[in-house]
């Protein structure tokens, strides 16, 4: 299974590299976690526990499940890289392209994050559960300041969508 | 011969190796594999371990909407693809393309095959607009539009009529930005995504200059999202004109809107109103195309020139709004007015179609009466995506129906009510019919070969990919 994440990383990184290359793709994941690309590899080689950065995600069960994650890593690379079962999460892979990477903050842990971009603001309109506080994984990079931060996944609310367009 | 079928028959377990010593499984199949057919499976999937799925498409080729509708300027939406490819690939999935459900096979067999159908086969046609001349040369509906563009085998002989200044799109949602986009944008852009290369060199020769986005209601009711309107700003070479009485009321009515709604809103005042800084102006002054949002439209009829053979304009008729937000209601003025355009697409939504006489058809919404992903009054029978909700929604919309759906068979199954006491051949005799009625399908591996061609194709004109154009081309590489 790791292998698969492996894999499916580094097809990721590819693809994205790609997209930030192409002329196309003008909006791509701008400002944050433009190390990303790099700490992946150099996250590899220095794997020095002391490094690494404690998160505490809360699946939509409402089960804590806690991992550790490099600096300079988004916390999608994170979910990614630990095989963290979130259904659906990240369907774009981290390009700026879906809002399925939803994660809700404390207001505290919220504060301390890099500043939102218009362009995640842009996908964040179309998530689900939309908070105050929410923002998208993809663009949130692990700093050694939010050790021990708790992420909320947001439970599906298609349910209730549901109910308002009238096919149930 | 039908090589597909016999290799799945193996990794399911139905032949070869014994299957007997674990209860046999539950053959679920999926009609469609655009992104419903795939989120469905792969939460059937991961939810049981005695679930099997076979994909059936009509296409030899999968994925949808997202290889079919998805604007070639928007590569980072395709990455869904790997995931999709993931499920494919899956040792309890098979994909079985080129099989025509409604006519290669019917829903009633697959339903004898299988313990349960999942309906997934999204909405091919799309809403006419009734309005007189909509069949001149020179109209064309999104759908066909995009089909071209994007190498859908069936609209490969469109070749739309681009020789005049001013293109007219109905509709303000964000496939109507699709088409502006394609229509504006720099070739150096397009020319480096998947779209085919009929439609580069269509637009090459394209005069279209100028085009109008036109919406039957108000700025705070527009359907598009503001990440593709922030993209239409910002579209090189083009520049925004729009109206500034549209506008009148518009900021009024902003107050106690939520965010999505308000950002979009404020986006298309600035875009509107405001007077650029000079950077911006530079670029505005430099731009050689146009395009606009024209509010309170709707169109009456489409006129064509003295010979009656090309279109040269389209009558609307001026509405006024009754109600306020989401829910106003365009009601007419009895003014009209003329716009003078060689060109009318028409983006006003896509729409399903009935499949099979024997599935519940809602003729008004154009979907399959469900509860919750259950087919209402057709045990066995589930749907998902744009077949189940109508045409709207973008695919992490359609992935949240899809796994809902995948959840309500999960509990028939665990309740009992999905009833799979008794065997299914699934696949098996599915597969002897296609082979009587001379259908080969197209299995995932043999994609893999079109796609590799595919690919292979476009690195040699630096594209990511030069999409086949035809079935008959598919299916020789497929089986080459
Ligand atoms: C032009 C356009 C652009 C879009 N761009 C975006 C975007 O950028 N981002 C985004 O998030 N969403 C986008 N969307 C929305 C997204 O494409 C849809 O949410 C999604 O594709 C709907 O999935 P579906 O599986 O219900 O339908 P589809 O994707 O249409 O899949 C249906 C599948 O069923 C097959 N089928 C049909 N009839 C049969 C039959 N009789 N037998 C067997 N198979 C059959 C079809 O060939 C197709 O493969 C776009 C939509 C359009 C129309
Ligand atoms: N980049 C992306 O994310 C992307 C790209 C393409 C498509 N998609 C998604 O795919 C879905 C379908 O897109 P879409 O653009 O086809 O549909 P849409 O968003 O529903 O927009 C349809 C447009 O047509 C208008 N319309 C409908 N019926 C009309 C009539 N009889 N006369 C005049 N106007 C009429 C609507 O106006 P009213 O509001 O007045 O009804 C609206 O402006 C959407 O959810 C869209 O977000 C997403």
């Amino acid at each position: 299974m790791a292998l698969v994440s492996a894999v499916r990383r580094i097809a990721q990184v590819r693809l994205r590299d790609l997209c930030r290359r192409s002329t196309v793709a003008v909006a791509v994941s701008p400002g944050a976690c433009v190390t990303g690309l790099r700490s992946f590899t150099a996250g590899t080689q220095s794997l020095r526990s002391d490094n690494k950065v404690t998160v505490n995600f809360i699946n939509r069960d409402g089960e804590k499940i806690t991992v550790k994650g490099s600096p300079g890593d988004s916390l999608l690379d994170v979910i990614v890289n630990e095989d963290l079962d979130f259904d659906g999460f990240g369907a774009c892979e981290g390009t700026l392209a879906c809002s399925t990477c939803h994660l809700i903050f404390d207001e505290d842990v919220f504060k301390k994050l890099e500043p939102v971009t218009d362009e995640e603001l842009d996908m964040l309109d179309l998530a689900y559960g939309l908070t105050e506080t929410s923002r998208l994984g993809c663009q949130i990079c692990l700093t050694k300041s939010l050790e021990g931060m708790v992420a909320r996944v947001p439970e599906s609310v298609s349910d209730i969508r549901q109910s308002n367009d009238g096919t149930a | 011969s039908n090589v597909a079928c016999i290799r799945s028959l193996y990794s399911a377990g139905v032949i070869g190796r014994g299957a007997s010593s674990s209860p046999s499984p539950s053959k679920i199949c999926v009609i469609g594999s655009g992104p419903a057919g795939f989120y469905t499976a792969q939460h059937l999937l991961k939810a049981r371990q005695d679930i099997v799925v076979d994909i059936y498409e009509r296409l030899p080729v999968p994925f949808g909407l997202v290889r079919f509708g998805v604007a070639p300027d928007h590569p980072e939406v395709k990455n869904v693809i790997n995931t999709f490819t993931q499920t494919a690939n899956h040792p309890r999935c098979h994909f079985y393309g080129n099989v025509n459900v409604g006519k290669d096979v019917s829903v009633s067999e697959l339903q004898q095959a299988y313990h349960g159908v999942v309906l997934s086969y999204g909405a091919e046609a799309n809403r006419s607009m009734g309005v007189q001349g909509e069949d001149l040369a020179g109209v064309y509906s999104a759908k066909d539009f995009v089909g071209w563009y994007n190498g859908l085998p069936s609209c490969r002989e469109l070749t739309p009529d681009l020789s005049c200044d001013t293109a007219v799109i109905l509709g303000q949602g964000n496939v109507a930005l699709d088409v502006a986009r394609v229509l504006l944008a720099p070739l150096s852009i397009l020319k480096k995504t998947d779209i085919t290369q009929p439609a580069v060199e269509a637009l090459v020769h394209s005069q279209v200059r100028r085009v109008l986005i036109i919406g039957r209601r108000g700025p705070t009711q527009i359907a598009c999202t503001i990440k593709e309107l922030r993209e239409m700003v910002n579209l090189p070479g083009t520049r925004p004109e729009m109206k500034a009485a549209d506008f009148a009321e518009v900021s009024e009515a902003l107050k106690d809107v939520p965010r999505p709604r308000k950002r979009l809103t404020e986006l298309l005042l600035k875009t509107a109103l405001e007077v650029p800084g000079e950077k911006e102006q530079e670029r505005r002054n430099k731009a050689t195309r146009t395009w606009g949002f024209r509010f309170y439209r709707s169109p009456i009829e489409v006129f064509a020139d003295a010979e009656g053979k090309k279109i040269s304009g389209i009558r609307l008729a001026v509405n006024k709004l009754e109600g306020s937000g989401e829910g106003a209601q365009a009601v007419l003025t009895g003014e009209v007015e003329e716009v003078s355009c060689g060109l009318v697409i028409s983006s006003i939504g896509y729409k399903s179609l009935p499949i099979d006489p024997s599935v519940p058809f809602d003729p008004c919404k154009a979907i399959v009466p469900n509860t919750l992903g259950r087919v209402q009054q057709a045990k066995g029978l589930y749907c998902s995506g744009w077949l189940k909700t109508g045409p709207t929604g973008v695919i992490a919309t359609t992935m949240n129906n899809s796994f809902d759906t995948a959840r309500s068979v999960v509990e028939d199954l665990n309740s009992g009510t999905l009833d799979v006491s008794t065997e299914k051949p699934g696949s098996q005799s599915i597969c002897a019919l296609l082979e009587q009625r001379r259908v080969k399908p197209v299995s995932f591996s043999d994609w893999e070969k079109i796609n590799t061609e595919e690919t292979r194709r476009g690195e040699a004109v630096g594209k990511p990919r030069e999409k086949l154009l035809s079935v008959e081309e598919m299916l020789r590489v497929a089986r080459a």
